[in-house]
């Protein structure tokens, strides 16, 4: 299936390339930069390009292109959603998937790639059993294995892959059980002008971190499964009992993974807790424009809504800005037009604004859209969707283990129209 | 000189590969430290010249480390993509370490340059040859994986002796592998393909999970075409489906996908129409004179895939999704909606996929998505090919009832800064004022608005635009041209002004006042005009000249005089063809008379419609379809049979077994496999035993592996078979639950089938196989009032029907609390209540535990004194053997043999289900046939039981 792998940086220098089956000459990236340089924008190069002999797909992801080579057809999203996984084994091994922690890492990246496919298919894939064939490089390991001539490949032979259980190891033990789910919605969201909401959904996810000892089997249940519409589940998840009880059934894999992930039905009308009030003018034939935005909260249930920045695109005959922030910080990057306003917390008293002129090209004439506003920010102790976790039971295992559920609603793509 | 651990990164920051031969220099020159300080640092190192000669000196020295040192910087040149093949020779004599990084870097570099080194290559294949018999699986695996990775022909013959050999192996891990080597070896000698197609079809009879995606992938790739291979698996892979692992259930669906559309008829057929609104159409269509009824094997497939629409990955919804698209009747396709509009959430890239494969969808199936169509509105901070694979999908969506709040959004998008973005809105406008004729006219003036819009992309494309939609309805828009003829003065951009040219030209008579001004200011502005604006103008004025002469003679005449000494080429060749034409003077000949059908022929109105029009030739959420071109090893998906082919083919026969009931055979649905969402092979958790044993020798244990595993595999069918292939254990016992005299014909059995419950680690599993022995179907069977109250117990799922002579075994939970205490409860039909009672042996209540011989005695020394019953026994003749000693043991009570290193002690362990205490069992042979028995544990009452049932058992014959 995927033939040969290459990783390609942000000025199109292929810093790694792996091979599955005979070797792929690198030239054929060359189609790929092709397609690069037509695109405008790094976001813009097609995901799946055609070349005479080959297929190339490719996923970007931290500036760095993850080009596979193909040779014959294959579903394309296999292939991506293969790819986005080995991005993900990257972060979860070195904590950051960059060209430095690559290079730096580059004998780990090629054992983890060796065991992740085997002539072009996937092999392992899950963390917990990569983790027991290849340890994750940490400081104090490095520097242990230079002294002693020790090594990052494990020992032991794993046993999770085969298992009826793949994605936990067995003989886990933790002096302190502990299973704590993070309950964290985003709404994604388009205001127009006027302020009205065009669309606007809540997407959740639970993220969960747990630590628990043996084979546990936990059941989760939620005051109000209903509000669910559509899920999807961890491989862990009994699906059966989940369509007769709505319950949450599962014996966790070890450490951190995302357990579920849900949308709200649509069908509920989203509370959108924060509001803009805009006012960006352009003038015709002045090289000034007026800009004013002020932030509101609405709809938090009493709780503050934190970490807030925006962040605009403003057009391209903006030469430069001179706004004034009420609170936090704003910059204005001339070369890409970018504005962002790290605002911090609403504080309703005293609504935060930022106000000020923009200076346009003289002589060019006035744009003709205004700018989309994109908004960030954090509700902690709240999931706006009203979802509330019933309980959180043991079985299997003996002790106590000590358990949290934490809520959070975040802005997902939050866009207002001016 | 040694290296520090830092020193390969900076080695190798130069990209420009130029050889092996120069990249000992090239090394050495440069210099540029990479972003890491802890490599800048030891850069200092690398200006050393002659750096492989020194990697040659570490891979020999004696000492692991440097070895392992030298390999991680080979492995870095590798991956630089630089050419290391020089060690060769160096390398390969590692090939053998003891040193597990070691070994696993030295295969990465095998597998990399075998090819090319292929004498040297063959230094190595005496070392995976004997890993090959490796007692650990995972050795076996890996020296199978490495061995078939090696692509040097002349080793043909021996990869394939170890695929045959692999292909057979206890482990499925091993059997995972051979799977994934047959591709490997078909790729390097194609000619090997019949032998090969023999492994695949034993290796697809495998009933592990493990097994079933890669062999499956190998089908694919070596013998797609042989679906004969596959009608005895096929239900075998639809019930194994949802336990594969993500990556093979992609697979496996799209085999499957292709597979029915050969087996199955179409459910698309003319009852179609009704099906759509009667939900149970199964029922009604019988009644019909020519029914469409569903096969099972049809049905069993749509309803196995379903829940895998929940995945997480991706690809799996995806193939899900295709899977219904192709298969499934009209009205269920819609199921998929939901989850592939979830898709849209995930990555940039998933969402062009997804994206791509719902424009198909939607240009057939508007109603679909026409719900989610919010879903498909853009935002600024998409990709450019997302926002316009969303804007075909509204505009697939688009319909009477949507189109003001679709024409709303549009207006947004026709502002945009991506000016791409823009003109491919104003196609899309332009697509609905087509598709809808209500909105003609709102969308024409909004084009027409357009027209004034300051960007050149936009105002060409919407003149192109209205252009082609007057050329569809041209009769009813003289206003529009007018207008666009007041508005020429205004617009800039040549392509607009061309096309509004063209079309005062093309229908000149409709506005006969307007078109000689225009004409006229054109001549006067002639000079100074774009070549493509120049061009029409010439063409105006020829078709002017030929309807209106009387007013533009002289205008013509001067135009064409203007064009004749135009600096370009083409204008001028154009002008002189033009004069040739509509003039008449002598030379012109016959031509000319037809000046005027040639130049106002009718022309045909260009068809706008989607791009994705034609992708459905391509089977859905393939790369084929994403390119819309053939993508090499595509394969077709046939059209549906007209006549399905025989159905009897999926039927697996059923081995008959020794007691006297018959199996019930494959009508009745497996609720087994329903109510599960793991599979139940106890065979996996047996392995994994064994590869922590290390060792596969004892033949109880795999036999009972094998033969359980296809009990959970096969469904139904297979469940009451069991017994008869677990000939170490002697029969399993069967006990009766429910005489079918007392159960007014319904009649019950169970067993315990000794493999881990499902439903809670803390109950035991026992198989209840009911058959109805009466004249009617029983309805309704299931479990009611259970005494004591708390008895924690795990139901069946509600039979609802039961045919005379059919039989189904179904599983169940028991929670005994470690007591051989008797589980009361009632078996309800609908009509009936039957109180049953299953009382369990004391053997039935423990699970095998695994342990090593050591730690056997140590948790021994630990259960000493109080927890100790011992008792020495008489053995009967038969049971004297050690072998016949175990079977006799194990048959008694579900344990786990230790390996001894003792030839007279046999150890057990085992652990209660219900509280997981250890149970030891030590039986230790005497002289003149007699065994002392002892059991450890500090569950006494179960210590006695068991010594009791042991004695009984080793005592008889």
């Amino acid at each position: 299936m995927i033939h040969s792998l290459f990783l390609v940086n942000a000025s199109g220098d292929i810093f790694l390339e792996k091979h599955w089956k005979s070797v792929v000459s690198r030239s054929v990236c060359d189609y790929f930069f092709e397609a690069q340089e037509r695109a405008t924008e790094p976001e813009n190069v097609p995901p799946v390009i055609p070349t005479p002999h080959h297929y190339l797909i490719s996923v970007l992801r931290h500036r760095i292109y993850f080009v596979a080579v193909i040779q014959s057809e294959v579903p394309p999203l296999f292939v991506i959603e293969f790819l986005h996984r080995v991005v993900d084994t990257f972060q979860d091994y070195f904590g950051v998937c960059t060209e430095a922690a690559i290079k730096d890492n580059v004998v780990v990246v090629y054992e983890l790639l060796e065991e992740m496919l085997d002539n072009g298919f996937p092999l392992a894939t899950e963390s917990n059993i990569l983790k027991e064939l290849i340890k994750p490089p940490t400081i104090l390991r490095t520097m242990v294995n230079t002294i002693t001539g020790s090594t990052n490949v494990g020992e032991q032979l794993p046993t999770g892959q085969l298992s009826v259980v793949p994605w936990r190891r067995t003989g886990v033990k933790y002096t302190n059980n502990e299973a704590y789910f993070d309950v964290v919605e985003e709404i994604d969201a388009i205001i127009d002008k006027s302020g009205s909401t065009i669309t606007a959904e809540i997407q959740g996810v639970i993220d969960a971190c747990v630590k628990l000892t043996g084979m546990p089997d936990l059941t989760l249940s939620f005051m109000n499964p209903r509000l669910l519409d559509d899920v999807s589940f961890h491989p862990c998840v009994r699906f059966k009992r989940w369509e007769a009880e709505r319950i949450l059934s599962f014996i966790p894999p070890d450490g951190n993974f995302r357990l579920l992930s849900y949308h709200v039905s649509s069908q509920n009308l989203v509370a959108i807790p924060v509001y803009v009030k805009h006012n960006i003018t352009f003038r015709e034939g002045s090289s000034q424009g007026r800009f004013d935005l002020t932030l509101g909260p609405k709809q938090t249930m009493g709780k503050a809504v934190e970490s807030v920045l925006v962040s605009s695109q403003l057009p391209r005959g903006v030469l430069n800005t001179n706004l004034n922030p009420s609170q936090g910080t704003y910059t204005f990057d001339p070369v890409t037009k970018l504005l962002t306003w790290d605002v911090g917390k609403i504080n309703p008293q005293k609504l935060p604004s930022l106000k000020g002129s923009m200076s346009l090209q003289a002589g060019a004439s006035k744009p003709d859209e205004n700018p989309t506003i994109n908004i960030q920010f954090k509700i902690q102790q709240m999931a706006i969707s009203g979802l509330k976790v019933n309980r959180l039971d043991m079985y299997g295992e003996k002790y106590k283990p000590f358990k949290g559920i934490k809520y959070m609603t975040k802005a997902g793509k939050f866009q207002v129209r001016t | 000189q040694q290296q520090g651990p830092g020193a390969p990164m900076s080695t190798n920051t130069l990209y420009n590969d130029q050889g092996g031969a120069e990249a000992a220099v090239e090394v050495g020159q440069e210099s540029t430290p990479t972003s890491s300080g802890t490599a800048a640092g030891f850069g200092l190192f690398s200006t050393d010249f002659k750096k492989n000669e020194d990697l040659k000196e570490m891979l020999e020295s004696s000492k692991e480390s440097l070895k392992l040192e030298a390999m991680k910087r080979i492995v870095g040149l590798i991956a630089k993509g630089k050419n290391a093949s020089e060690l060769f020779p160096a390398v390969v004599k590692n090939v053998a370490s003891k040193n597990i990084e070691l070994k696993k870097l030295v295969y990465v570099y095998l597998v990399r340059y075998a090819e090319e080194q292929q004498d040297l290559a063959l230094l190595s294949i005496s070392t995976f040859q004997r890993a090959l018999k490796d007692p650990n699986q995972l050795i076996r695996a890996s020296a199978l994986r490495v061995l078939s990775s090696i692509r040097v022909p002349i080793i043909v013959p021996i990869m394939m002796l170890a695929i045959k050999e692999a292909a057979t192996d206890l482990s499925p891990y091993v059997r995972k592998t051979s799977a994934h080597a047959i591709q490997k070896l078909y790729s390097l000698d194609p000619e090997q393909k019949e032998q090969l197609i023999e492994v695949i079809e034993k290796l697809l009879k495998d009933k592990s999970t493990l097994v079933a995606g890669s062999v499956v992938m190998a089908f694919e790739e070596v013998c797609p075409d042989r679906i004969d291979l596959i009608h005895k698996n096929y239900r075998k892979l639809c019930n194994l489906l949802v336990d594969v692992e993500e990556w093979g259930q992609v697979v496996i669906i799209s085999m499957l996908t292709r597979y029915a559309r050969t087996q199955f008829t179409s459910p698309w057929k003319e009852n179609n129409e009704k099906a759509f609104y009667d939900s149970e159409e199964e029922k009604k269509d019988q009644v019909e004179a020519k029914p469409y009824v569903m096969d099972p094997d049809h049905r069993l497939l749509l309803r196995n895939t379903k829940p895998l629409l929940q995945s997480r990955n991706t690809a799996v919804v995806m193939s899900v999704a295709q899977l219904y698209w192709h298969l499934a009747p009209k009205h269920e396709v819609s199921v998929v909606t939901k989850s592939l509009v979830r898709l849209l959430r995930s990555h940039r890239e998933v969402q062009y996929i997804v994206l791509q494969n719902i424009a198909t969808m939607s240009i057939q199936r508007k109603g679909m998505f026409e719900p989610y169509m919010k879903s498909f509105y853009v935002r600024s901070t998409d990709a450019t090919h997302i926002k316009t694979l969303k804007l075909e999908i509204l505009t697939n969506l688009a319909n009477e009832a949507n189109i003001s709040t679709i024409l709303r959004e549009f207006q947004t998008y026709v502002k945009s800064q991506d000016k791409a973005f823009a003109a491919a809105t104003i196609q899309a406008i332009g697509r609905c004022a087509t598709n809808i004729s209500e909105v003609t006219d709102t969308c024409l003036n909004g084009l027409v608005l357009l027209l004034s819009n300051r960007d050149e992309t936009v105002v060409a494309e919407s003149v192109v635009v209205i252009k082609k939609l007057l050329q569809m309805q041209p009769t009813q828009h003289c206003e529009i041209i007018k207008h666009m003829a007041k508005l020429f003065d205004n617009i800039t951009v040549s392509m607009a002004r061309a096309s509004i040219l063209w079309l005062i030209g093309e229908y000149c008579e409709r506005v006969p006042k307007i078109a000689p001004d225009v004409l006229r200011k054109m001549a006067k502005s002639f000079t100074a005009e774009e070549d493509i604006v120049k061009l029409q103008t010439v063409n105006l004025a020829a078709k002017l000249y030929l309807t209106n002469s009387k007013q533009t003679k002289l205008l013509t005449q001067y135009i064409l005089n203007l064009g004749k000494y135009d600096q370009n080429y083409d204008i001028r060749d154009r002008t002189r063809f033009i004069r040739q034409l509509i003039v008449p003077n002598e030379k012109s000949g016959a031509l000319s008379k037809y000046a005027r059908r040639i130049l106002l022929a009718p022309k045909p109105a260009p068809v706008l419609e989607s791009a994705f029009k034609d992708r459905d030739r391509f089977q859905l959420g393939t790369l084929s379809h994403s390119l819309n071109i053939k993508a090499t090893g595509y394969l077709e998906l046939s059209d549906w049979p007209a006549v399905a082919p025989d159905q009897s083919v999926r039927n697996v026969e059923v081995i008959e077994p020794v007691k006297e009931w018959a199996p019930s055979v494959g009508k009745a649905k497996p609720p087994k496999q329903d109510d599960k969402f793991y599979s139940d092979s106890g065979e996996d958790d047996h392995e994994e035993e064994e590869g922590e044993e290390g060792s596969e020798s004892s033949s109880s244990e795999d036999s009972s592996s094998s033969s359980s595993d296809s009990s959970s595999s096969e469904g139904l069918s297979f469940c009451v078979c069991i017994w008869v292939n677990i000939p170490t254990f002697g029969p399993v016992k069967s006990h009766e639950l429910l005489h079918h005299m007392t159960g007014k014909g319904l009649s019950a059995r169970y067993h315990f089938p000794r493999q881990p419950c499902l439903y809670q680690p803390n109950m035991v599993a026992v198989q209840v196989t009911l058959t109805n022995g009466s004249d009617h179907s029983l309805e309704e069977i299931h479990i009611g009032d259970r005494s004591p109250a708390s008895l924690n117990l795990h139901c069946f799922n509600t039979i609802e029907r039961l045919e005379p002579e059919a039989s189904v075994t179904v599983s169940m939970g028991i929670d005994f609390s470690d007591s051989t205490q008797a589980a009361n409860f009632q078996l309800c039909t609908k009509d009936d209540q039957f109180s049953v009672s299953i009382q369990p042996a004391v053997g039935e209540l423990l699970m095998p535990s695994s342990m090593t011989e050591q730690d056997f005695c140590k948790e021994q020394g630990k259960l000493l004194g109080m927890n100790e019953t011992s008792a020495t026994i008489t053995l009967a003749a038969e049971n004297s053997s050690s072998q016949s000693l175990s079977k006799q043991v194990l048959s008694v009570a579900n344990v786990g043999v230790v390996s001894s290193s003792e030839n007279n002690i046999h150890r057990f362990a085992g652990r209660t289900v219900s509280s997981g205490a250890l149970v030891l069992v030590t039986a230790e042979s005497r002289e003149s046939s007699t065994a002392l028995l002892t059991i450890n544990t500090d569950k006494s009452i179960m210590a006695s039981m068991l010594l009791r049932d042991l004695k009984q058992a080793l005592a008889q014959a």
